[in-house]
């Protein structure tokens, strides 16, 4: 075991945690923990844009913005959180620029701007231009541009570190952050990072299902990591299927495609988000879109042999367009499924796409234990975190914004407690925990097998609690999860070695999955009502009387060892918008 | 009951997409020796899926010791560059189908850079070369309030460089990089030209001196392994060719 000290310690290197790092390695003493190569990041995946006010092209204002991802959330957002959130939009976006992130631009030079969904002019008047983007590359030119930087200011990475666990200790009644522990890839070597300050930037959950948009990689690992020490978990039962992902495998295709023009079609050829949202249609948010296509899909109408997608159109765009705006999504098409996008439709099906809830944070990037107490050097920033700028929905370019946002907030924030803080003391024995997690997955011989839970977790996650869900579906999956999590006592796996043991990490990751998914069901259990991603076929409607609170998910051990999700909840800050019935 | 089951049954296997496949993999870990071997598995895929959906299949049904990397699953992280028949690609952009499925497909660690077990190479050597180019936008001056201004022509110019992944395909195709891992290699130019031919960048010199370097551009020879094995479609020779001219006429 070795032990290194760091002022600040930043887990993950995608957006925010390079965005975070940037700002904190100029002023503290920075290790930044991955465990892939930073470059390698689910950022990079992310397409369509960037929102921010620019108003390059067209009349806008943060304050517009700020109502969109207010109404977006579905008034579960955070108001305060929102508004920093679009102020500072347009500085991060100039930032980017200055860093030399390569945007489209105007005939004068300016950054571009297309539309997206949910992004309106004048509170729901008509689609705006807000997004900035490099064709459909943005989250790609996003990552490359905070790496270069980082090169530039001389972040220190360690790269294919796993981060296992963190270290949380207790000084005159307060619970403070120590550090994290830490799983080197290439040797098998536990690492323990003494810090002042940790900023957890390690991404979301969303291999808990089976047809995703997210990385291979996306295990909740940050979230589990807190929530096993104790730490709450806000709004879990939030998560985003994105309309267009393509059919069966998942694969995101960016709704910049619709900003561009594009247009739904069920199997008769017929626009149908005109009968779900009249003014916005296509560019509906993107519950609201999922929804339609399942409820067409439902009613008979989906395309195909069994009816289960939908299409997602360009052929009427002119080619130059698809190749200068939309060239990754239409090589996407020819590549895996052999279609032309300038004469075929692309068939396509809502994604399990990104996770609104997460370690709850204020707009410090400081986490919190409950509704109010901070975790002293303690950060979260990205997906893995819950400001809650993105409510029971979040809005497209809204989270390629928030890494950004408050990736650099967490930067600064930590970078400067841990200049006036010193270091607490490790617990005795910090790696007690990761040693004999590890210890016992290399010695089992339990006959369970990681793939097979893997698999059975991800289809009821499928077919349980995706768009549409009710008490029994969701039962039903608390049910699976909590029989998945006593097999996973007896999982095994073959390799015992010390190098690049990526069965084991796959096994790991696998128990944080698991653990998340758990989370995530019981408190979908809960809420009796119909909001944003959380659509409850038993409970239709909005509930603002009863529900209009964050969900707070704690780990509860028993004196028998049994583990349970104890719910509590959190007032939602409002303060300019009163909630008003949703429509597009 | 029964017979409609089997019915079922029959009419699934009678329309299975699935064949079977030998995947001929190239195993090294030098915990057990210090040989490589070559490993066949045989695998029911669907020739439709990726070459890395048949590595998860041997990795998660039958063999957990396989080691590769691999993240986003569609070509856009970088991970997964191998040498698949012969040529460098990324396994989650090569579809089974277009490999020849009927004879054994051949998947070894890309060449160049160390092994460490399996399919998983040292990749510290070719980030170095990349950190070496300064390969971020350096200005002069002060900075303006708003963005700034680039036309559409100049942000053009440079397109083709930004879409580098970083996967190394280009890299560990090229000859020269084989016979010496001190050029810099592909990857590493085109991340320089990224910045030498974007309007808004003032260190164009600078990088330009540092690849008149002996292990600079000097060393390509124009084979085309790269612009091959790119997975992003970067015209990659060429943008080593405009750099090399940019020297000569110092006009970038």
């Amino acid at each position: 075991m070795k032990i290194h000290k760091y002022d600040t310690v930043i887990v993950g290197a995608g957006g925010a945690g390079m965005r975070a790092a940037i700002e904190s390695t100029k002023r503290s003493r920075t290790a930044v923990l991955t465990k892939l190569y930073p470059t390698r990041s689910h950022t990079g995946a992310a397409q369509g844009g960037m929102a921010a006010a620019l108003a390059n092209v067209e009349e806008d204002n943060w304050e517009w913005h700020t109502f969109d991802t207010v109404k977006g959330g579905d008034y579960l957002v955070d108001q305060d959180a929102a508004e920093i959130l679009a102020k500072e939009a347009i500085d991060a976006v100039l930032d980017l620029e200055k860093m030399g992130l390569p945007f489209n631009r105007t005939p004068n030079g300016t950054i571009d701007q297309r539309r997206f969904g949910g992004h309106s002019r004048n509170h729901g008047e008509a689609p705006v231009r807000r997004s900035c983007y490099a064709a459909d590359r943005t989250g790609h030119m996003i990552l490359q541009t905070l790496y270069q930087n980082c090169v530039k200011e001389g972040v220190e990475f360690f790269n294919e570190f796993y981060v296992l666990d963190q270290l949380l200790v207790e000084e005159d009644g307060v619970k403070k952050s120590a550090g994290v522990v830490a799983y080197e890839l290439a040797t098998g070597e536990i690492h323990v990072f003494q810090a002042k300050a940790v900023i957890y930037a390690s991404g979301g959950t969303g291999k808990f299902f089976k047809v995703t948009s997210n990385a291979h990689t996306l295990t909740g690992d940050g979230q589990a990591a807190c929530y096993r020490r104790g730490l709450p978990l806000e709004d879990m039962e939030f998560f985003q299927f994105h309309p267009t992902g393509i059919w069966r495998m998942g694969i995101l295709l960016t709704e910049g495609a619709r900003g561009e023009g594009g247009i739904l079609r069920n199997k008769d050829g017929e626009r149908f988000m005109e009968k779900y949202a009249p003014v916005m249609k296509d560019l509906a948010s993107r519950d609201v879109v999922s929804r339609s296509i399942y409820t067409e899909i439902r009613e008979g109408r989906g395309c195909g042999p069994e009816g289960d997608h939908v299409y997602l159109d360009l052929t009427h765009l002119p080619p130059e367009q698809l190749d200068a705006k939309l060239p990754d999504i239409t090589e996407f098409a020819r590549t895996y499924l052999g279609i032309e996008p300038y004469t075929d439709p692309i068939p396509i099906q809502p994604t399990a796409h990104y996770a609104m809830g997460g370690i709850p944070t204020n707009v410090e990037g400081e986490v919190l234990s409950d509704n109010t107490t901070v975790v002293p050097g303690l950060y979260a920033a990205g997906e893995v975190a819950c400001v809650s700028v993105h409510g029971a929905n979040r809005l497209g370019t809204n989270s390629l914004l928030d890494i950004n946002v408050f990736g650099k907030r967490s930067g600064i924030a930590a970078a400067e407690y841990s200049a006036k803080a010193d270091f607490v003391e490790l617990p005795e024995d910090p790696a007690s925990l990761v040693v004999s997690t590890i210890e016992k997955l290399r010695n089992s011989t339990g006959s369970e097998r990681v793939a097979d839970l893997r698999r059975e977790l991800q289809e009821t996650m499928d077919a349980n609690v995706m768009v549409f869900r009710t008490e029994q579906t969701i039962k039903t999956a608390v049910e699976k999860i909590a029989e998945l999590r006593e097999r996973y006592e007896n999982v095994s796996i073959q390799d015992k070695g010390k190098r690049f043991n990526t069965d084991l990490l796959e096994a790991i990751e696998l128990g944080n999955l698991l653990e998340l998914a758990e989370v995530m069901a019981v408190s979908a259990l809960a809420r009796k009502e119909s909001r944003g991603g959380h659509y409850r076929e038993d409970y239709p409607n909005r509930d603002d009387v009863n529900f209009m609170r964050h969900t707070m998910a704690y780990r509860e051990v028993g004196e028998d060892g049994s583990e349970t999700v104890r719910l509590d909840y959190k007032p939602v800050v409002q303060t300019r918008y009163q909630p008003m019935e949703r429509k597009y | 009951m029964a017979t409609p089951v089997l019915d079922k049954v029959e009419a699934e296997s009678a329309a299975s997409p699935y064949i079977t496949v030998t995947m001929r993999i190239r195993r090294f870990n030098p915990e057990i020796s210090d040989a490589s071997v070559w490993e066949d598995f045989q695998i029911e895929i669907d020739p439709k899926e990726r070459v890395l959906d048949a590595l998860h299949k041997i990795k998660w049904d039958v063999d957990g010791t396989l080691t590769f990397r691999r993240s986003c699953a569609h070509g856009i992280c970088g991970s997964d560059a191998m040498r698949i028949n012969g040529k460098n690609r990324l396994a989650c952009k090569t579809l089974i189908k277009d490999i020849n499925p009927e004879k054994p497909i051949t998947v070894e660690a890309i060449k160049g850079l160390t092994v460490l077990k399996d399919l998983v190479v040292d990749m510290e050597p070719f980030f170095q070369a990349y950190r070496d180019v300064m390969p971020f936008l350096v200005t002069k001056g002060n900075e303006p309030t708003r963005e700034r201004l680039q036309t559409a022509e100049d942000r053009e110019r440079f397109d083709d460089t930004t879409k580098c992944i970083l996967c190394a395909a280009c890299t560990s195709s090229c000859p020269v990089f084989w016979n010496d891992g001190q050029y810099f290699g592909p990857a590493a130019i085109v991340n320089a030209h990224r910045f030498i031919f974007d309007s808004r960048d003032e260190a164009g010199e600078q990088r330009l001196e540092i690849l008149n370097d002996k292990d600079g551009v000097w060393r390509c020879r124009t084979t085309f392994n790269c612009t091959d094995a790119c997975p992003r479609g970067i015209e990659v020779t060429k943008a080593i060719q405009e750099v090399k001219r940019a020297l000569i006429t110092r006009r970038f």
